[in-house]
Formats: structure tokens, sequence, C-alpha cells
């Protein structure tokens, strides 16, 4: 996302809300996505993400708000040319083999089937292209998706859950793929349930939590801005580790160690107060929050807004 | 590219999904075997009143109000439902294709197979006969009018079969319903006009509506109208009696199938519309 471009967004969702009985699913959901942007949507189970993708995808109507895709309303003509969607759970006929596949979907997508056909050596299915997708394992047929949802370089890519299933080595191609199209100037949504999974490869983040949307911008703003207390490990010196949780509080565990949290601020000036008695430390580790601490932490607002 | 090509896509597909699932080596196969037991044990070795494939085409439009209707409705029950079940049908409704053009195409493909089935079967049946009894040139024709209008007939079920698995949330519901559907337009509802003759006892029913009811069921209509234009060359009993006594031109029991058709179509059409994938 750099700030200032006055680029049109592919994707603007603005207040949307869904309801399935009387479950809230998407509670006023608001964000863009622009042309070259990879976001992660992220989310516990039952967050709403697929139900978010079924919104854009024209497939379920919300209740409240306004979606428009390429500036159209979802599921127009012209908003289904413009984008590509990878189910949670990609299924394609058994019977059918790759090739198969991916003509069926060039031809339905309007796509010269031979222009399409070199994905499956994109997504590395070339030797698998003549068998039957019935006898593929999870992990290929979440490539042929892939491969499917490349087809015709759409404007905006719909991935929910791309990379379950894949194991790390697939997993790193995955993402060398979506940064390629994003070069190209696709923008890219995808869901996911880590954000370690998604660091160092996505631009942005967003945070579903029980439909609402609790956190959207860089991962590095948003670890900042929750301010999360870092952990400061000290290992006492034999005899030691009394005084020091005397000195400067914290909890001893497993014999001589004591833990000491602080705020991201208050940092330096309490290693710098700690060195000042290191003939009683034998160690100091430092553990900044995890990106799964900044998770939680976001995923955790929503449900302390419920009970406020 | 035009709707046609989209169209010819999701035809060729559900055509080859079928052909590789072994619905059209089955249907195929289970209508080659009665086509040639009807018309092997109508000849019977006698001497004959009328040629053979008359006589074929006499039973064989009789069967065939059974086995085209449960053909097609079991290869068309699961083609939308089943795919909703599995979680393809979402790929391809993201891509744009309009529905109509989606259904349309799946009609077509499931057609294709009927109609490569009743083909390979007739021709099989009657290649057989004329080579065992000789030419019978009015009979070949009678067998010509079975086969298409047979298609029609099957088309008429791939729709009904269509709109059913549109509507239906499960692939295992729509197969209930498919059932539902045969029993009632194939047995039950030829039951229950007898017993409305039985009960009228020649009156107004039997006189003047019984023939529109009739005709308003497909697999009726599609009988009457073989068994009309086989002119009293081949015995008939029972509801087919009527065939010969319609106070209308049979043309309107063939206009008939094509309104359901159409109907089912657009019943179809509309409700796929709505579906959510
Ligand atoms: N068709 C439906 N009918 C009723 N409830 C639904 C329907 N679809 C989704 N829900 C509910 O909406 C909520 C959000 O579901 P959704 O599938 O969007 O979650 P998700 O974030 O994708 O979860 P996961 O990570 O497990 O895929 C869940 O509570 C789910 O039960
Ligand atoms: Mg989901």
């Amino acid at each position: 996302m750099t700030a200032g471009t006055a680029q049109t967004p592919i994707l603007k969702i603005d207040g949307v809300g869904v309801t399935f009985a009387d479950l809230k699913a998407l509670q006023d959901v608001s964000f863009d996505v622009a042309p070259g942007e990879k976001l992660a949507l992220l989310g516990h189970n039952g967050a709403g993400k697929s139900t978010l993708f079924k919104c854009v995808l024209g497939f379920l109507k919300p209740a409240a708000g306004r979606i428009t895709v390429a500036g159209d309303a979802p599921g127009s003509n012209h908003a289904r040319r413009s984008v590509s969607y990878l189910p949670e759970q990609v299924a394609f006929p058994r019977m059918l083999t790759g090739i198969e596949i991916i003509t069926y979907f060039a031809r339905l997508k309007s796509v010269d089937p031979r222009e399409a056909l070199p994905l499956l050596d994109l997504v590395g299915l070339a030797q698998a292209g003549r068998r039957r997708v019935g006898d593929y394992s999870k992990g290929m047929r979440q490539r042929l998706g892939l491969a499917q949802a490349l087809i015709g370089k759409p404007d905006l890519l719909l991935l929910d859950e791309p990379t379950s299933g894949l194991d790390p080595v697939s997993r790193r191609e995955f993402y060398e793929i979506i940064d390629r199209v994003a070069q190209e100037g696709a923008a890219v949504l995808l869901s996911s349930h880590a954000l370690s999974e998604v660091e160092g490869h996505i631009d942005r983040i967003a945070i579903l939590s029980k439909g609402r949307l609790v956190a959207d911008g860089q991962i590095k703003t948003l670890a900042e801005a929750a301010r999360l207390p870092i952990t400061i490990r000290i290992k006492a010196r034999e005899g030691q580790a009394d005084a020091l949780r005397d000195r400067f509080g914290g909890t001893r565990i497993n014999g001589r160690s004591v833990e000491l949290s602080c705020e991201p601020a208050g940092k330096i000036d309490l290693v710098s107060r700690l060195t000042e008695r290191r003939e009683e430390i034998d160690d100091i580790d430092i553990a900044l929050p995890s990106l799964d601490d900044i998770y939680r932490f976001y995923s955790n607002l929503a449900e302390k807004g419920d009970a406020a | 590219m035009s709707p046609f090509t989209k169209i010819a896509a999701v035809a060729s597909i559900e055509f080859r999904v079928a052909l590789r699932n072994r619905w059209l080596i089955l249907a195929t196969g289970v209508m080659t075997l009665f086509s040639l037991a009807l018309t092997f044990s109508g000849a019977g070795g006698l001497e004959l009143k009328a040629g053979i494939l008359t006589l074929a085409a006499a039973s064989l439009a009789t069967l065939s109000v059974y086995l085209i209707p449960l053909i097609a409705l079991l290869i068309s029950y699961d083609s939308i439902a089943g795919e909703v079940e599995r979680g393809t049908m979402a790929l391809v409704m993201a891509t744009p294709i309009s529905r109509g053009a989606l259904l349309a195409g799946k009609a077509l493909g499931l057609i294709a197979v009927l109609a490569i089935a009743i083909a390979a079967s007739l021709t099989i049946s009657s290649a057989a006969a004329i080579f065992a009894y000789g030419m019978d040139m009015s009979g070949l024709a009678a067998i010509v009018r079975l086969g298409l209008t047979g298609l029609l007939l099957g088309a008429v079920f791939v729709a009904i079969g269509l709109m059913i698995s549109v509507a239906s949330p499960r692939a295992g519901q729509a197969a209930a319903v498919a059932i539902g559907v045969w029993l009632v337009a194939t047995v039950l509802y030829d039951l229950a006009l007898l017993a409305g003759i039985l009960a009228d006892k020649e009156g107004v029913f039997t006189k003047a509506l019984f023939p529109y009811f009739v005709t308003a069921n497909p697999g009726d209509a599609f009988r009457i109208f073989n068994l009309a234009g086989l002119e009293n060359a081949a015995p008939v009993s029972g509801l087919d009696g009527i065939a010969n006594t319609l106070p209308f031109s049979p043309l309107y029991a063939l206009a008939g199938l094509f309104a359901w058709l159409v109907a089912a179509l657009t019943a179809g059409y509309f409700q796929i519309r709505r579906l959510t994938p």
C-alpha cells in the first residue's frame, strides 16, 4: 500500500454485514484493495473469511453495506471477468484430467486454452497433466486450483486458504507466483490462519474476529500499535535469584531464572538497569512478542469488546 | 467468444464425465438389450400381418415410456446438486459464464448421451431384424420416428432432472425426488386415469377430458404420437386405444412434449439464477 497513489481500488468493501439466521457472520466490514496489492485476511475458524469471499463473488448478498469489484456489482459479468477464485476446499470433477480442467476453465473465461495450458508448468503439474484429478494429492489439487485461478490474468485473485495442504517448499513457490502476479498489477486477497505464515510475503493484513474487522495495516505498524510487552528472562548466578526478583519484580521460574516483562518503550531503560547488576546475572534473554502474540492480541480485541 | 463456445465447453465436459462414469455404456447397453428382446419376441416366428419393424416400433413405444425417462433422470439428477455438494460448482459459477448458458450446456451434454444410446440401440436392433427377416420400409420409418420422438421425451426428462437437481440442496434428496417423479409420471398417473375411466363409466370425463389428460403426460404423449403413426398396423391395448380415436391431431401430442421441454428448462433457469453454490 503506497500512500498517496490515487489508484482506484479494484475491490471496495464498505460497511458489509451478513447474517445467517441469528448469527452475525460479518458486521460492518470495510476495506479496499488496490491493484498490485497483496492483502492477507486472517481470522480464527468461523471468523467470516469465506463468507466475505462469497460476498465478493456475488454468491451471497450482504444484508448491509456495499461491495464493488472493478467498479461493478459482485457477480455481474464485468466483475466475474475481473476476478478469479480459489475456494477453500478446491474440487474438480474427479474423472477429468488436469489438462481437461484447464482447457475447460480457459473456455469458460474466454481464453485460448493454448495460452492457459503452460500454467500447468508454472504450478509444477506438467507431468501430472494427463492424469485424472481424482488421483491427485491434496497439494496437487491445490496447485491445479491455483493454475485455474491464474487463467486469463485476472485483476483480482481471491484465494481462500490457498496454502492449506501445501508442504513448506510448495508454499514458498506459491508465494513466489503470487509475488509475480502482483508485480504484474493483479491484486491478491488471500485468507490464512497464521500470521507467521504470511509474514514476509504479504504487504498488508486485515484481521477478522467474530465477523468484525479488528485490524488493517502493515504487520510492522500493527505490531507497534499493539504495544505488546517484551519478555526478558534473566538467569541469575547461584543464590541471586531472589534478590533480583525483589529488585526488579517479575516471577521466579525454573530454579534460577526470573522473568520480567516491560513495555517496548521501557526496554532500553530496563536493560541498562539490569547491566548495572551484571555480577548477579549469568545470562539475559530478550523475547519480542511473536507474530502469534500480535495476532492473538487483535483477535481477542473483539471478544473484549463483546464483554464490554 | 460467444456464449455458444461456453455452452459447448460445458456440454462437452458434461458428456465426458457421463462417458467416464460409464453412464453412456450402461444406457446404451440396457436400451440395446431391451430393443433386441422386444424386436425378436414380437416376431415370434409366425407369419406377420405387419412388418417386423412396425411391430417392434409398437412394443418399443410402450417400453420407452418407462426406460427413457428413467435413464434421463438418472443421468441428470446429480448434475448440479452433486457438483454443489462436492464443491466443483463454486469455481464454475465464479467464472464469467451465465447461469442460463451453464444450464443449457449441461442439458445438451446429457441429451447427447441419450441421443447416442437411443441411436445405437435402435440401429443395432433394426439391423439385426432386417438381417433376419428382410426389409420393412414403413417399419423403418416408424423406428426413425420413434428414435427422434424418444430423444425429445428424453430431453424433457433431462430438463426435469436438471430442474430437480437445481432445486435440491443435496444430491441424495435430488435422487429421491427424481425416483418419485418417475413413478408418478410413468405409473401412477396412468393408473389414476384408468381409475377415473372405471369410475366415470363413459361419462364426461371419458369422452371429453380424458384425451387431454393423457396427452398432458409426456410419456403418454410420446406413446400416443408413435402409435397413431402406425395407423392400426399393430395391435394396441389399454390406454393406448385412445391413439386411434383422438379428438385432435396427434401433432398436438408432439407439441405437448415441446411445451414440457420449454417449461422445465424455464423453471430450471429461474432456479439456477438463485442458486448459491
Ligand atoms: N450457509 C451458511 N449458513 C449458516 N451459517 C453459515 C453459513 N456459511 C457460514 N456460516 C457461519 O458463518 C460463520 C463464518 O463462517 P466462514 O465460513 O466465513 O468462516 P471462516 O472464517 O472462513 O472459517 P474457517 O477458517 O474455518 O474457514 C460461521 O459461524 C459459520 O458457521
Ligand atoms: Mg473459511
